[in-house]
């Protein structure tokens, strides 16, 4: 016990403020991901056959390629061969490749969790949008998404949660968070390293559960009425 | 018996508002519409009549696209229909239609499903739309919902929205694809009162039901389909009581008459 209390004095502030960035990471990737998600679901859904062969290229690269490999690419390649720098501070260079990796994995798995929002919507809604006269976007953008994310939401949570706890493979990408100074407590305090693990465990649960225990209540309570 | 005998409307000194001339369409080996040839007159209430399969929604919903044809040309007051884009959108605010299952926005307020095409579409102002859509949603009964949402609502009232909405972009033409096939026994009449009295102001109508009494009342002309063909086509007066092929009798036959 004392040996874990020893943990906190040494390290407490170091894992507040490195699973503050998972956290940074999550919020921008979310935001990311959900615009560039709902774009390639669009596309999906969209009358013109190379937009929709490009929306289903995207899903299938990027869903079935690990994340650490595009992490490692951002870093190593990216910023590493082609010298791409998003900002000229190094670290907060690293973070945003970081997002920029999270977004371009995560919007795929986004897409397909608004594509079946989509499915929950009847044929007949976007039939008699277009017999009033609405073009594919607005009949898109004022009928179809806002009933699709409606019946997206509890997905739409998973692909969060998977998000939220993805976020540590940014260590793959050289940026300080939690994961990543677990390596290093680790490796300075084996004496409880049991606890080490718990306690990111805690962390990571603790933000997990309000996640799904809220889209749940949402996706009951914002589900449309047929 | 003949497909191709039947464009010498009786008014044909006028442009027709829907010409369809040679149209067919496919599913798979299914030939659903075989050589299609209609006019409808501006004012005309024509009242498509056929068994189940025989194409007469198909036929319906081929004149606002939303089925693809094979071949064949359909215009829609002089204008010939268009693949895709803007100018299709243009041409099907032109064009009411009232779905089986009425097809409501599930997510907007009777009065915003009524407004939304109007301004969307047509870039009315929302204070003008509003009170279009009241006047209109008095006039099929339902004004006093319309705050509601349309599952709030019961199917016949429902139907009579989706009427209004239709209405509300003031059309030239209105397709009904069996708008009382999923209602209620007790709502139909609510419904198809409504559309008489449509009929009775002058709207261009073409109607696909199996309400014999409507067709009756209200029809200016019928037209029998089955099996993709356009068997028969007359007034309703002849239709019901001398019909002239086999088919038509045959249909007639198995129904219980009102």
């Amino acid at each position: 016990m004392q040996g874990y209390l020893s943990l906190w004095d040494e390290y407490g502030g170091q894992m507040m403020s490195a699973f503050w960035g998972n956290l940074q990471l999550t919020f921008w990737a979310a935001i990311g991901s959900l615009v560039l998600g709902t774009i390639l679901a669009l596309m999906r859904i969209s009358p013109v056959p190379s937009f929709r062969a490009f929306g289903t290229s995207y899903v299938n690269i990027f869903r079935n390629t690990p994340l650490t490999i595009i992490m490692t690419f951002g870093v190593l390649v990216l910023f590493g061969v082609f010298k791409v720098q998003f900002s000229s501070d190094f670290n907060l260079n690293f973070f945003q490749i970081a997002i920029v990796g999270l977004t371009i994995y995560h919007s795929a798995f986004v897409c397909e969790a608004i594509r079946s929002g989509v499915n929950t919507v009847p044929l007949g809604q976007a039939e008699a949008a277009r017999a009033i006269g609405l073009s594919f976007l607005p009949a898109a953008r004022m009928i179809i998404l806002p009933q699709a994310f409606r019946g997206a939401i509890a997905p739409l949570g998973n692909v969060l949660i998977a998000l939220i706890k993805n976020t540590t493979v940014a260590v793959a990408g050289s940026v300080a968070e939690i994961s990543g100074l677990m390596k290093t407590m680790l490796e300075f305090r084996a004496d409880v390293g049991i606890l080490i693990f718990l306690t990111i465990a805690v962390f990571f649960v603790i933000v997990v559960i309000p996640v799904g225990l809220l889209t749940t209540y949402l996706s009951k309570k914002l589900a449309v009425a047929r | 018996m003949s497909t191709d005998s039947h464009s010498n409307s009786a008014k044909s000194d006028l442009t027709p508002i829907v010409r369809l001339s040679a149209v067919n369409k496919h599913y798979g080996q299914l030939h659903v519409l075989q050589n299609i040839n209609l006019e409808v007159t501006k004012g005309e209430v024509v009242v498509v009549l056929g068994p189940s399969g025989s194409g007469k929604s198909t036929l319906c919903r081929t004149i606002n696209r939303l089925e693809t044809i094979d071949s064949g040309t359909i215009e829609i007051d002089g204008k010939m229909l268009p693949e895709e884009g803007k100018m299709l959108a243009k041409l099907r605010a032109d064009v009411g239609m009232v779905f089986q299952s009425f097809n409501l926005f599930a997510h907007k307020t009777i009065l915003e499903n009524v407004t939304l095409g109007p301004i969307k579409a047509k870039g009315m102002k929302k204070s003008e739309a509003d009170k279009l859509a009241l006047t209109l949603l008095e006039r099929v009964g339902v004004a006093n919902q319309k705050d509601k949402l349309p599952a709030q609502l019961s199917g016949g009232q429902q139907q009579r929205v989706a009427i209004a909405r239709a209405l509300a972009m003031r059309p030239k033409v209105m397709l009904f694809d069996e708008p009382t096939s999923a209602l209620d026994p007790e709502m139909i009449n609510e419904v198809l009162d409504t559309m008489v009295g449509l009929a009775k102001e002058g709207m261009t109508m073409i109607v696909v039901t199996h309400e014999m009494g409507f067709a009756r009342k209200a029809a200016d002309r019928v037209i029998f389909m089955a099996d993709g063909l356009i068997v028969e086509e007359s007034t309703p007066d002849q239709f019901f009581t001398n019909p002239q092929s086999a088919r038509a009798k045959d249909f007639l036959g198995k129904l219980i008459t009102n």
